[in-house]
């Protein structure tokens, strides 16, 4: 506190340095690998923005939703899904000795949906129309209305949330201990919206019965898509707690490898519980149906495939490493968890979506759509590192830390 | 070295040239034979229509007795392609000299080849299909208008509406340009303007709404001399349908495509061999609304009545128990103590 004139900018953003010397920390490979990506996102944005979708998608009348809605909305929010999962359990049901996760956990939730309705602006022929959805134009018909409210209101429920560490960040004692006291009302209206629109995003698909694949049209859409949101969401917590508690060691103190260990076996647990439950309603839905018929061929092939390796193993996986306490066996199946979430929505999306045209004709992403989901996805990656470096998140902020 | 970086200069502004300035090529989608429809913007008629629809609302104007219909004979359908010429004539969308329409049924290669749909540019398409033995049979398709409209359903801002006229008509000032309709839609017939980057729209075939309200049929209609199309009151129309059936044994399949699917449409047609075979998809009688419609009421039911109880029940029991807990743990700790 030697200089009186160091500015809040310099204080709270470049973090004591001086712009050169925060230009200069900055230049790792890591870093300029997302900066390539960004360059290319960017540009993707760009050329949207004055072309249109058409010369920047393979977008088609027969393909009106691609890439952007499969991975940037449906794969997006369902991994965003962390504070429904985590937060609830911690804040409603009282699981305290999970509080350490509460924060990262709400910044993953706030920054997903950021970042998947960012993308959207870009899908959205019309977006600087979107007032006309919250204002005045209301659809209660639609599915897609709901969605889209629930997106809102539940981005505002993670605002909340997360509001008391950027006052503890801006030492605003006031705004900070009214926003903590809001947490738990937040909380609970947080389960009910996003259990609503987690749900949603697979009712979206209630309509069309003749052009998703019987195998995977089914009535309990909503509720696989809400199930694997809680499994997706707590791989997310699993993987995203063990990078940040290695990349950012430095930050926790009273680091015990133990008891962390001790707790991503129990999220493994709960993500355990989720899978055989959503395993058993697929089971369910294929006997109810009769859709033993479909099996066979490619799409019988796939949605094998996706079922055992994606739900079954990374079940079995959870479970062993529950029974046996191997903490790095519970990493690789929130990892192979994630990604078999990736996988459903993409096909639910895009490849058993028109599954009687044949391949030569289905749509497949042009090289701009997955540069700007790759740019995004960067972008929300550096916004994490960025508030993590900055504000009290893995930590307790010292002058506040016996209120927890 | 001045000369050097001259070039150097010069590479890199062809290079950002290159990368920047690529505006795609219409000329080069043409010669890959996609339909020069998609790359149409800028359509007037949905809003045409939409406009006309407001004014009639505004002067409290009396709707029909009852909403009209499209009758499509696809045995009497000669594949002259004029109803494509008036639809894009009546809709000012980009067109070509009537007798190209008409050529097309003779030339080798032509239009016909591909089977088509409607996109950008264009509402309505003449599609041929040949039958088992050889003899082809021209289907037109175009906007269904169906009694119970997926599109207007899936929209989460309310830009469809169901005429008491009957046509469903669509309004781009409240659009998103999010294209659910497109996906809801079960004969895929909302096209949308790729090609327009700031004020994209969906167009479809607004079964000339402008026309009937003056009492007029639509344009595809009046200029049919083949007797393939037959407009009036869908009851009549629906009437009419099963008594050309019946008057003509062996020539139709039994069967009006359109009076029962998805809920009934606007535009029903006869034909001569089964629908399948002439590429119409196999609809079930409930109304795509109804899909979402159920599991809106079920999100609403646990929103409002189920989720509110459950969460402030298990609030209180974790508060109760995290009570006893306390509790029990400090009983146990005074027994301790008297150890």
């Amino acid at each position: 506190m030697g200089r009186n004139n160091t500015s809040w900018f310099s204080e709270k953003i470049l973090m004591g340095r001086t712009f050169g010397e925060f230009i200069r920390d900055n230049l790792t490979i890591g870093n300029m690998i997302a900066l390539i990506i960004l360059i290319f996102g960017i540009y993707a944005m760009v050329y949207r923005l004055i072309y249109g979708l058409g010369p920047a998608t393979n977008l088609s009348d027969e393909y009106p939703w691609g890439f952007w809605i499969g991975f940037d909305i449906l794969v997006g929010i369902a991994l965003a899904a962390p504070g429904l999962t985590v937060g609830t359990a911690i804040h409603l049901f009282g699981l305290k000795e999970y509080h350490h996760f509460a924060k990262p956990v709400a910044l993953s939730s706030l920054l997903g949906y950021v970042f998947a309705i960012f993308a959207l602006l870009f899908d959205l022929g019309r977006y600087y129309n979107l007032y006309n959805l919250i204002i005045w134009s209301w659809g209660f018909s639609s599915v897609l209305f709901l969605v889209g409210w629930h997106f809102f209101l539940y981005t505002i429920i993670c605002l909340i949330e997360f509001a008391p560490v950027v006052f503890e960040w801006l030492d605003l004692k006031r705004a900070r201990d009214f926003f903590a006291k809001l947490i738990i009302w937040a909380t609970i209206f947080g389960v009910i919206i996003a259990g609503g629109h987690q749900s949603a995003l697979g009712g979206l698909y209630l309509v069309v019965p003749y052009k998703l694949h019987p195998l995977w049209y089914s009535a309990l859409l909503p509720p696989f898509f809400l199930i694997s949101a809680i499994f997706g969401g707590i791989s997310i917590v699993i993987i995203e707690g063990t990078i940040t508690h290695k990349a950012f060691r430095h930050q926790i103190k009273d680091f015990d490898e133990e008891d962390f260990n001790k707790k991503l076996i129990g999220l493994g647990k709960a993500a355990a519980c989720a899978l055989y439950i959503y395993l058993i309603l697929k089971l369910l839905d294929f006997a109810h149906y009769e859709k033993w018929h479909y099996l066979k061929g490619f799409y019988g092939f796939w949605y094998a495939v996706e079922l055992i390796a994606f739900v079954l193993v990374p079940a079995l996986m959870f479970t062993s490493a529950v029974r046996n306490r191997i903490a790095w066996l519970v990493k690789l199946g929130a990892v192979l968890t994630a990604f078999g979430v990736i996988v459903n929505r993409l096909n639910v999306c895009l490849i058993a979506y028109k599954w009687y045209v044949p391949f030569s004709q289905k749509y497949y992403p042009a090289w701009t759509e997955i540069a700007l989901s790759a740019g995004v996805v960067t972008l929300l990656v550096l916004t994490y590192r960025f508030v993590l470096n900055r504000m009290p998140v893995l930590y307790e902020h010292p002058k506040y830390k016996s209120e927890h | 070295m001045k000369l050097n970086r001259r070039e150097f200069l010069k590479g890199l502004g062809a290079l950002a040239g290159t990368l920047i300035i690529t505006k795609p090529s219409i000329s080069q989608a043409y010669s890959k034979g996609d339909a020069p429809s998609i790359y149409a913007t800028g359509n007037k008629a949905n809003e045409k229509v939409w406009k006309i629809y407001e004014e009639r609302k505004k002067k409290h104007l009396p709707p029909p007795e009852e909403p009209y219909a499209v009758l499509v004979d696809i045995s009497k359908c000669i594949g002259c392609r004029r109803c494509e010429w008036a639809c894009n004539e009546w809709n000012k969308n980009p067109n070509r000299p009537l007798k190209e329409f008409e050529a097309s049924v003779h030339q080798k290669p032509s239009v016909f080849d591909k089977i088509r749909r409607p996109h950008a540019g264009n509402f309505t398409v003449v599609n041929r299909f040949y039958t088992k033995d050889g003899i082809p049979l021209y289907v037109k398709r175009q906007c269904m208008h169906c009694v119970h409209p997926a599109c207007y359903s899936a929209c989460l801002v309310e830009a469809y509406r169901k005429t008491p006229e009957g046509p469903v008509i669509y309004n781009k000032s409240v659009c998103l340009g999010c294209r659910y309709c497109m996906l809801a839609c079960p004969f895929d017939i909302p096209a949308y303007e790729y090609y327009d980057p700031i004020t994209p729209q969906i167009t479809k075939c607004t079964m000339c709404y402008d026309r009937i309200v003056e009492g007029k049929v639509p344009a595809c209609v009046e200029i049919c001399t083949a007797g393939a199309l037959t407009f009036g009151k869908r009851s009549e129309i629906v009437k009419l349908a099963w008594e050309r059936i019946g008057n003509n044994p062996g020539k139709y399949v039994p069967y009006v495509y359109g009076e029962k699917e998805v809920g009934g449409t606007s535009w029903l047609y006869i034909s001569p061999v089964p629908f399948e075979e002439i590429g119409f998809p196999k609809l079930e009688e409930t109304p795509i609304p109804e899909y979402s419609e159920r599991f809106l009421f079920m999100v609403k039911l646990f929103e409002v009545v189920g989720a509110w109880p459950l969460v402030f029940g298990a609030y209180y029991q974790i508060t109760r128990s995290r009570k006893k807990k306390q509790s029990i743990n400090e009983e146990k700790g005074e027994g301790h103590g008297k150890k």
